[in-house]
């Protein structure tokens, strides 16, 4: 029988991490934040008004003013969305996939040699060439960034699974099943997959979180979202130089990325204690 | 095990031609040649035009992919195009730059975060333990340029200790080229302490669980020569795995670090050029570090054997 | 690809550090506005080469601060009657970095390899009938008709300048990017210690013979009062205000005027307004595609946009600049308030909206293209937008690097085959002052600058300026072009605002100019 974690088992262990509650919590409140920014009290986050420049926070500007008028709370609380959209869909599509990749090759012994040594070239493309090159062939966009980003972590979490597959392929259970003839998907599906997404969506939380922080430095670069789109990430690339003299334009987008980043990570390595000790062995 | 040498550094070739071939592609697809930016602003589209042509830019794929591998074979990895400088040239004078930073953070990444991760596996489920690690993930959380600027705030700016930027070689002094490293080698390495230190903690975790640990205590070893004698030992494969992966990572931290401190390194020189779309200094960057990442793979790799008797190719 | 010079460059250079470290003796470190990467001014026009050309070439006339042609390479000069001739004799003792002397065969080459690549150069080539070397040291120029501003060619202060070249070196191709920067200017460039996105390395050029006058913009005795010069590029410009103010650098070509109170805190540290003409920003439209294809669609936006705001949100501060209503550079001879109502009067956004109807604007969609790396170009592509969006035009920015929009702006094709309607950018002052070098308003259709306008009207009055006589029928003539421009809007100027330089207590003798010029600076 394929060896799962119970549910209940789950929950006691969690309740063992405070750390990784805090966490939770954390980035439930930044995703509410950035689903209900709308109703926060903001106004349009892309509204210029040059007049209005450099502002300290104050009444009519909470968290300041940027370099164009703009406001910044209302622009960290929208950026909340692109960030969470970005980190999420990396994470995202990267799981799907490596899992698709690290399963195939995992199993498929010549394929694996051939996938492995493309995955190690494709590592070995600066994202930031991918990203320029992307943003060049269309525009700068989300899409972009996400799709610049998924492709540099896809090679990592390809690695995870086909590590994986390796050593479940040989647990008795599995070598039982082709024994009696099982064709190839039920196994992948009934026996390796169960065991595979525990360490999987932990991986997909330090996804998460590494995306967010490269997508910051891919707008420091000029390669990331359009900055009028306010993203963590691009408020502060763009502001980098008014570090002395505006500090709160680096400060709030700084302290919501890395309390967010701080939370996925500390999530992941809850989820991945409380699955099972050894499995950060692997990670 | 020489045959596994020899397959690998096969592979690496392998490795290195689908990069060439894919990095050549996405310059070709990618629009915006040299020709417009070296123009300048007041160019005519008929400037640009006469510019690309002088640059063979008009020529179709095939024949420019042709030009490009035979010129590799002959050792000639081509001029730039808007300094007419060698590439290998323009590469070599910012080697020593990189090396240094990388090698400095390296050091000063696994002098950190090793012993933090072995304190707090010592110390698992302590304050201690959460403490270290909460610590260390936040160095991770914050993009290398907001560290960089607060680094650079305290140290040069308020106290005057060290300098605000720049590289200086070796040959002018070690103390100046030491100097003039630790601000950016303490930035990038944060990122790099986090992933070590977390590793260390937890494969240490593992090695303190097993049966020879107890075995050891059992015959009468301090705690530090249980610690570091047998755990850690066992605990170095993951350990050097991830700081294989973390090179990856350093790259692209890099970029920023030497864009802040002005370092004149390889990172920039590989922006600096996308951004130009300068592709000799592109295409030949993206094959000499495909190469340096494929072959510190191998040699990760190969560490393993020494590391762990029980591996072997 | 180790060239063995360079390997014995690089042992000698070790060998010799601490002896070095002696002989340098008084070292100027200068922080550019951008990074040194093309070497030849004349197969481009980036400022940043031109500023290198200064220092490594020099020209045979150049422009003061009261806007006079005075000689500089040349000692006297004649102009026949019928004004078809002009004679010229070189100062004596003129010598290019490798000891040549230079002759008049060098110069008529560099005229001839700069006048194919630069408008008014072009222009002055379509007058030649011929140039000839009489002696070594004296040519002439023949014309086949008059040309008013053959002096004023020759002392065009910015991009493309006419510096002078070694004869072998200006035979290259003028569309192929040079290489071996040997001039005949006030310093050498050090070419082995150039680290191109790092560092470039210039020497006093010792056998130079400066001129006697004072020094005033280009013009004048360039005489260098240092040993070495260091342009040392910074790309980040918190470090590079956090070096200036720890003494790490010198001087600062621009600083961004947000970072103003960064170094003014400083006592050591002086920020000036050194650039009597500044720059002057534009919104560029494409002429071959609706809506701007339209001249009331061009016009609408004239009494939308606001150059107060543009000044503010490109310079910061209103000290930084100001709004200049004319297509040329302010505070130039030639510049002049006609006809620029729409632009100067109370905004009329009414009257806008009106025109965009007038127009027949059906709705289509106007893409800016944006750089998100050009400061100055992304914050006029927000204003803009805003502005449009207010007008009721469905408008968007499509954001890429300054790589991609060049590259973008050559494409003639509609917005769904990847063209545009909108760019924004800037020139400096110099490169507005006249019809001449202001290339933005030519209507010459495919010939012309990004977005191709096709405007007889305007070729015909900026003939007739080429054949003004006196100051008196150019700045007529100049109203007329401007006039014109008013009518067809080949771009809407945003505003004129400078970039000061910040330099350290114990520099002096920086010279007030458009052009950042490293002669006769000090340090003690």
């Amino acid at each position: 029988m394929a060896a799962s974690p119970t549910w209940r088992g789950f929950r006691d262990a969690f309740r063992r991490h405070p750390t990784a509650i805090a966490g939770g919590v954390i980035l439930l409140v930044m995703i509410a934040i950035a689903l209900l920014a709308p109703w926060l009290g903001t106004v349009d986050p892309q509204a210029v008004a040059p007049i209005k420049r450099l502002k300290q926070p104050s009444e009519e500007f909470w968290f300041g003013s940027d370099m164009m008028g703009r406001d910044v709370y209302s622009r960290v609380l929208y950026g909340a969305r692109v960030s969470l959209s970005i980190g999420i869909a990396v994470a995202i599509l990267s799981t799907l996939l490596g899992l698709a990749i690290g399963l195939v090759t995992g199993y498929i012994r010549w394929l694996d040699a051939i996938v492995m040594r493309v995955m190690d070239g494709l590592m070995s493309i600066p994202p930031v060439l991918l990203a320029i090159a992307l943003m060049a062939l269309t525009r700068a966009s989300m899409e972009n960034v996400i799709a610049a980003i998924t492709l540099a972590e896809v090679p990592r979490v390809t690695r995870l699974v086909r590590s994986l597959v390796l050593t479940l392929r040989e647990e008795p259970y599995v070598v039982a099943a082709i024994a009696a003839g099982t064709r190839l998907p039920r196994i992948l599906v009934r026996h390796i997959l169960p065991n595979i997404v525990a360490p999987l969506l932990v991986q997909a939380t330090y996804v998460c979180a590494s995306a967010m922080i490269t997508e910051a430095i891919l707008s420091f670069i000029g390669a990331g979202t359009p900055p009028n789109i306010p993203s963590w990430g691009n408020i502060m690339a763009e502001a980098r130089s008014l570090f002395q003299i505006a500090g709160y334009l680096i400060f709030f987008p700084g302290v919501c990325l890395s309390l967010t980043v701080l939370a996925i990570n500390l999530l992941g390595d809850g989820m991945r204690d409380a699955l099972d000790p050894r499995l950060a062995r692997r990670m | 095990m020489f045959a596994y040498v020899v397959r690998r550094l096969l592979a690496t070739i392998v490795v290195m031609a689908v990069v060439a071939l894919v990095v050549f592609l996405l310059l070709y697809l990618t629009p915006g040649d040299p020709a417009a930016i070296l123009a300048g602003d007041a160019a005519t589209s008929d400037d640009i035009r006469r510019i690309r042509e002088k640059l063979g830019l008009d020529q179709p794929f095939l024949v420019r992919f042709g030009g490009w591998i035979a010129q590799l074979i002959r050792g000639d990895l081509g001029t730039s195009i808007f300094t007419n400088l060698p590439v290998a040239h323009l590469i070599g004078q910012r080697v020593e730059p990189t090396l240094s930073l990388t090698l400095c953070t390296l050091l000063v990444s696994v002098l950190v975060a090793v012993p933090l991760g072995v304190v707090a596996a010592a110390r698992a489920g302590t304050w201690i333990d959460r403490g270290v690690m909460a610590f260390s993930v936040l160095g991770f959380s914050l993009p290398v340029f907001v560290l960089a600027y607060i680094l650079i705030l305290i140290f040069s700016i308020e106290l005057d200790w060290l300098p605000v930027q720049g590289y200086r070689p070796i040959r002018e002094g070690l103390w100046e080229w030491a100097r003039h490293l630790v601000l950016p080698a303490t930035a990038l390495g944060t990122v790099y302490i986090a992933l070590i230190a977390r590793i260390t903690r937890a494969s240490m975790l593992d090695a303190l669980a097993q049966d020879y640990v107890r075995t050891a205590q059992a015959k009468g070893l301090t705690p530090s020569e249980v610690l570091v004698g047998h755990a850690l030992k066992n605990a170095a494969v993951p350990i050097v795995t991830v700081i294989g992966i973390g090179i990856a990572l350093l790259i692209g931290g890099a970029i920023v670090t030497e864009t802040v401190f002005a370092i004149p390194g390889i990172g920039r020189l590989t922006v600096d050029s996308i951004l130009r779309r300068d592709y000799p200094i592109i295409q030949g960057v993206v094959l000499i570090f495909s190469g340096a990442y494929v072959l510190i793979n191998l040699a990760v790799d190969l560490s393993y054997m020494l590391l762990d008797p029980r591996i072997r190719y | 690809m180790n060239h063995p010079l360079q390997k014995l460059v690089v042992a000698a250079l070790i060998a010799a550090a601490p002896a070095l470290a002696v002989a340098q003796g008084k070292v100027l470190k200068f922080i550019p506005q951008a990074d040194l990467r093309i070497l030849d001014p004349i197969a481009t026009t980036a400022y940043i080469t031109r500023n290198h050309g200064y220092m490594v070439y020099d020209t045979l006339f150049s422009i003061d601060d009261k806007f006079q042609v005075k000689p500089q390479m040349v000692d006297k000069w004649e102009m026949s009657k019928d004004g078809l001739t002009y004679t010229f004799t070189l100062r004596p003792g003129l010598k290019f970095h490798d000891g040549q002397a230079v002759k008049s065969a060098d110069c008529i080459a560099s005229i001839d390899r700069w006048s194919k690549r630069d408008a008014l150069g072009q222009k002055l080539a379509e007058a030649t009938e011929s140039w000839a070397a009489v002696n070594d040291t004296t040519f002439t120029l023949k014309l086949k008709k008059p040309f008013p501003l053959t002096l004023d060619a020759l002392a065009k202060p910015s991009s493309n300048v006419p510096f002078i070249m070694p004869e072998r070196i200006a035979k290259t191709d003028p569309f192929k990017n040079l290489e071996d920067p040997i001039g005949s200017g006030p310093f050498k460039m050090v070419k082995a210690e150039w680290v191109p996105g790092n560092k470039v390395v210039y020497i006093k050029n010792t056998d130079y013979v400066p001129r006697k006058e004072a020094p005033s913009w280009a013009s004048g005795g360039k005489v260098v009062k240092v040993d070495r010069v260091e342009w040392i590029y910074i790309p980040d410009s918190a470090t590079a205000a956090a070096a200036l103010n720890a003494g790490e650098a010198d001087i600062w070509e621009q600083v961004p005027p947000d970072l103003i109170p960064l170094l003014s805190k400083n006592k050591s540290v002086t920020v000036k307004n050194n650039d009597p003409l500044g720059s002057m920003g534009m919104i560029r439209f494409n002429f071959l595609h609706p809506p701007f294809n339209n001249e009331k669609m061009r016009q609408a936006l004239l009494y939308a946009v606001n150059q107060q705001d543009y000044v503010i949100g490109i310079a910061g501060d209103p000290k930084n600049g100001k709004p200049c209503f004319s297509y040329f550079t302010c505070g130039t001879p030639l510049a002049t308030e006609a006809a620029a109502d729409p632009l100067k009067g109370k905004r009329d956004m009414e009257k806008a909206k009106q025109l965009v109807k007038e127009s027949g604007y059906k709705g289509e969609k106007v893409v800016i293209i944006d750089a998100t790396d050009q400061p100055i170009v992304h914050s006029q592509s927000l204003l803009t937008l805003e502005i449009l969006k207010k007008m009721g035009v469905n408008a968007e920015i499509q954001a890429g690097d300054w790589g991609t929009l060049i590259t973008r702006r050559a494409v003639k094709e509609p917005i769904d085959k990847g063209g545009w309607n909108i760019f924004h950018t800037w020139l400096v002052g110099p490169d507005m002052v006249n019809p001449a070098v202001n290339f933005p308003i030519r209507g010459t259709g495919e010939k012309a600058w990004f977005g191709w306008p096709t405007d007889a009207k305007m070729e015909e009055l900026r003939e007739a300026w080429f054949n003004a006589k006196d100051l008196a029928e150019s700045k007529k003539a100049a109203e007329a072009v401007q006039r014109r421009a008013f009518e067809f809007v080949p771009i809407i100027p945003t505003g004129q605002f400078i970039l000061p330089t910040a330099y350290r207590a114990n520099i002096s003798g920086l010279i007030i100019a458009p052009i950042n010029l490293l002669w006769n600076v000090e340090k003690k």
